[in-house]
């Protein structure tokens, strides 16, 4: 190698062993840093919620007073009248609270069971042909838009199952739009995510306890019943959590199919008006921005975020400590 | 009551114990002694889907002492093991042929329930596994779902069990614990004293002490060596001074066969067979 | 031992009856989903039957139930997804590949992962709530509200501060509502790369990013592909927030006039005009037909459930196909 070569390749070498190097470092972290904002906006959206339903809720901004500084928190928990709309306003949110859970409680006594049931079937009974079946099925169903619910509720639940059972066979009055209808429809919508939730936590219990049970001399039902469900107690009251949650949370099924009349009732053969549906029937009419009705729905839904906000987070704690157990 | 029981009513009578051919074993201080067969195996072919795992096996476990089975991994022992108890029946896609006996009577016979069989020959796995219960619970499994609810026979069946699995004294003042608080050499005794309590006659051990340090192991061996006076015990174990240790006969499996079966004492000192005494002697593994 | 348990065989016979019978009941159960949809989807071809046809598809909403068309909602939905994937794609999968390939397991990373798995949670109308103090209003900052000209030389951008009940605010709004949903789904694509493949390209000399473009998100990209479409599945059923945002339920124009793809060539404008129009979508139009009395509106909301199905159905099933092409070819 001549000397200028090796010149050449001196000066080189130490080209890129720092100027370049810098440029490409600086490169690589403001890549890592827009990366990083991306994952913040998620930090953002949830300080975001909290933000703007505590602002026109909680505590005023500025000049504006928000919701529960108008109206007390006396009023709102045990007034039995939600009445914002009309002259003689009463600010009660326990109608659309029970309307909330009435629709959540019949949505939980068909989703939950049936939801098990299938997780437990597909995961100790079926065969693989069957589960290739039916776990497809059960995602279509859960990829059904809410509107298209409703519209089952409406067309045909209440006209051809609740009317023909309740109404001319038991002599109930089954109006047009109930609550029953609506539970039914969100019941069988949380079906697949109770399903599929529960069906992980079982299939998470080692194979050794069902070899042990059945070396005992237990029948499949013995095995199922008393071994796998047992240990899979606490994933599939998580899968139960969220599903709740998703039932109290559910907007446009239960919009359509109940109604919305503000009633204290528990009957579910009546109208009434769930928290969701109360936000977006105002919203559907024209309120003045500012305007007491404009912030009660932000009081409604701070309700509404607190309490699936609770479930969610237990539930993550519950399944969090069935997955140490496991994995 | 005729149709509900047509299901068993017919079940032959067991043939009495002086029928079957009997086996001749050493008891403790070398002196030979006759035992009934309990079990008994005949040109058993066992297959995994296509795979054969075992090649006309023929054998005959005496009743009241302590069977080992030995060979390098992968030689059947295991298998041949879970057919005592239809344990196999789990898994899918496979079958046998040939006959498997428990006192003279064939277990795969078509109207034999695997639930009652399971609870006469019990088994005991490598890893144990309580059930995330409480050791009561844990014990009393079997007799409940056997339809047993008196508490008072409950409590006495527990107590027993754990007894006569050498745990009684470490836990009988914690039975509400959950099982999972014991170490593993006592939930591998809780397991034995759960497959105890539905009082089977035989009872079958896949390598209970390999997972277990050796003081754990040595109460093991000292457990098998008392059990073996109420119940037949079987025993797969890949630790040839283990079988020597605490068994009465051994049979040793190589490639799904069974090369030789013997009293213990002169198939280590005398095998028969070249085979075995080159497994023995550690020519291989 | 004295206390034998003995079973008769009447006992043994009883436990499996009922373990016959639990095997049933729990068969019913999972056979009541499979039931469901088909009464479903029978329920609503039967309803749409001789209302879903070719003039259902070009027809705008009437007052008269026989006119009544899908084509606004068409338009709106095709521009409302469009712009929400063009949000959501890069800012969820950045967001993923923070997570997956630069963050190190600190309490910051630990609590983004928390605060996903709670936001996935929250009601769809609580993100509508967002969505309109945010987007739509700005917080009331801009009490008389301005329009920015942008001038793109074919056409002028006219951007609306606030940005009002237009497509652009629906799409911002979506987009958080499904960046949960992205985030985790290119999470796990990502985290399906072996890492044998980051290290060889590290080895030889490549940056982190480099690493990243040229390996790990070529061989993730099915995988965020499948999360992505099905994501936007389900922004596109979506309804309650777009009811908050104010998407107007009786209309009778497209975003930017765009009424077919060709007007896209011709008419430059008002493509560019589309983002900022008030806008009604497929969902909102089913629901408000459903919620008219006349009880023809039964049918065309029928037909209009169908139209969205297909949709539906199209966008699954490439998702399916995609994750099926790519599953045999990956040969790790």
């Amino acid at each position: 190698m001549t000397a200028s070569e090796r010149g050449i390749g001196a000066s080189h070498a130490s080209g890129t062993l720092t100027g370049r190097v810098t440029l490409s470092r600086l490169r690589e972290q403001a890549i890592k840093g827009l990366f990083f904002c991306c994952a913040l906006l998620s930090i953002g959206t949830t300080v975001g919620i909290i933000y703007v339903l505590v602002t026109e809720a909680v505590i005023g901004v500025g000049d504006s007073k928000a919701f529960f500084q108008e109206v007390s928190l006396v009023e709102f928990f045990t007034e039995t009248r939600w009445t914002p709309q009309f002259a003689d306003k009463h600010f009660g949110v326990l109608p659309l609270l029970t309307g909330t859970l009435m629709i959540a409680g019949i949505a939980a006594c068909i989703g939950l069971p049936v939801g098990l049931a299938s997780a437990i079937y597909l995961s100790e009974y079926a065969s693989p042909r069957v589960r290739n079946l039916v776990k497809p099925v059960l995602e279509v169903l859960a990829g059904i838009p809410t509107v298209v619910y409703g519209y089952f509720a409406l067309v045909f639940v209440t006209p051809h199952v609740l009317r023909p059972i309740f109404q001319d066979g038991l002599g109930f009055d089954v109006g047009v739009f109930n609550a029953a209808s609506a539970g039914i429809v969100v019941g069988i919508m949380i079906i697949p995510m109770v399903s599929s939730l529960s069906e992980d936590a079982l299939r998470s219990v080692p194979s050794g306890l069902r070899e042990a049970a059945y070396a005992l001399g237990s029948t499949k039902f013995d095995v199922c019943l008393r071994v796998v469900l047992p240990a899979a107690f606490s994933g599939v009251i998580a899968s139960f959590l969220l599903a709740i949650a998703r039932a109290v949370g559910e907007t446009m099924a239960v919009t359509i199919a109940a109604g919305q009349t503000p009633d204290l009732t528990l009957n579910p053969f009546r109208s009434v008006e769930s928290m969701t549906a109360f936000i977006v029937n105002v919203s559907l009419g024209d309120t003045a921005v500012g305007s007491i009705v404009y912030k009660s729905l932000y009081a409604v839904a701070l309700t509404l975020f607190l309490i699936t906000l609770a479930m969610n987070i237990v539930s993550q704690a519950v399944l969090r400590r069935f997955r140490e157990v496991y994995q | 009551m005729v149709t509900e029981s047509t299901q068993h009513a017919d079940v032959p009578a067991l043939p009495s114990l002086a029928d079957v051919t009997n086996t001749f074993s050493t008891d403790g201080d070398g002196d030979t002694v006759e035992r009934a067969t309990k079990v008994e195996t005949t040109d058993l072919d066992f297959y995994y889907g296509d795979v054969q795992a075992l090649f006309g096996v023929s054998m005959k476990v005496p009743e009241q002492a302590v069977t080992a089975l030995i060979g390098p991994s992968g030689c059947g022992k295991s298998t041949y093991l879970r057919t005592l108890n239809r344990m196999n029946d789990i898994i899918e896609d496979t079958r046998l042929t040939g006959t498997v006996l428990l006192e003279g009577q064939d277990i795969y016979g078509p109207r034999v329930d695997v639930v009652a069989l399971r609870k006469r020959v019990g088994m005991v796995f490598q890893k144990s596994t309580p059930f995330p219960k409480s050791i009561f619970d844990n014990i009393a499994y079997g007799p409940r779902v056997a339809g047993q609810k008196n508490k008072a026979a409950l409590a006495e069946i527990v107590e027993t069990s754990l007894e006569r699995a050498a745990l009684w004294d470490e836990v009988k003042d914690r039975l509400d614990d959950s099982a999972l608080a014991l170490s593993g050499g006592q939930q591998q005794r809780l397991c034995i004293a759960r497959t105890l309590a539905t009082n089977p006659d035989v009872v079958l051990m896949d390598e209970p002490a390999s997972a277990l340090d050796p003081a754990s192991t040595a109460r093991i061996e000292d457990l098998i060596f008392e059990l073996k006076q109420n119940y037949t015990i079987i025993i797969v174990t890949h630790n040839m001074q283990q079988a020597a240790r605490i068994s009465d006969h051994t049979a040793f499996f190589f490639e799904g066969k069974l090369i030789e079966f013997g009293v213990t004492r002169e198939l280590f000192t005398k095998p028969g067979e070249q085979h075995t005494e080159d497994y023995i002697t550690g020519r291989f593994g | 031992m004295s206390q034998v348990v003995v079973e008769s065989p009447q006992q043994l016979a009883g436990r499996h009856r009922k373990g016959r019978a639990f095997e049933w009941a729990c068969l019913l159960a999972t056979s009541l989903g499979v039931l469901v949809l088909v009464v479903l989807l029978v329920g609503v071809c039967v309803q749409a039957w001789g209302w879903l046809d070719g003039d259902f598809v070009s027809n705008y909403d009437s007052r008269h139930p026989r006119e009544a068309g899908i084509l606004a909602g068409i338009w709106g939905s095709f521009w409302l997804i469009g712009m929400t994937a063009l949000f959501s794609v890069p800012i969820g999968v950045g967001a993923a590949v923070y997570l997956e390939e630069y963050a190190g397991q600190n309490w910051l990373t630990r609590l983004i992962q928390v605060n996903l798995a709670n936001l996935a949670g929250v009601p769809s109308i609580v993100y509508g709530i967002l969505g309109l103090t945010v987007f739509v209003r700005m917080f009331g900052a801009f009490p008389d509200g301005k329009v920015v000209l942008v001038s793109l030389g074919v056409a002028t951008l006219k951007v609306p501060i606030p940005f009002g009940r237009t497509v652009l605010s629906g799409a911002l709004t979506l987009t958080l509502l499904i960046l949960p949903v992205v985030i985790v789904a290119a999470q796990e694509a990502l985290r399906a790369v072996p890492g044998s493949i980051r290290n060889a390209s590290v080895a030889l000399g490549a940056s982190r990013w480099q690493t990243i473009r040229l390996q790990v998100l070529p061989a993730a990209a099915p995988g965020i592909l499948t999360g992505i479409i099905l994501a936007l599945s389900r922004a596109i059923g979506e309804t309650a927030p777009l009811v908050m945002i104010g998407a107007l339920t009786y209309v009778a124009f497209t975003p930017g006039g765009i009424e077919s793809p060709v007007d896209v060539v011709r008419d430059p404008q008002g493509v560019v005009d589309a983002p900022f129009d008030t806008f009604t979508a497929l969902p909102i139009q089913i629901f408000n037909w459903v919620s008219r009395p006349k009880a023809e509106y039964q049918h065309v909301a029928a037909a209009g459930i169908l139209v969205l199905l297909i949709v539906l159905l199209i966008l699954n099933g490439t998702a399916i196909l995609i994750r099926h092409k790519y599953r045999k070819g990956i040969r790790w």
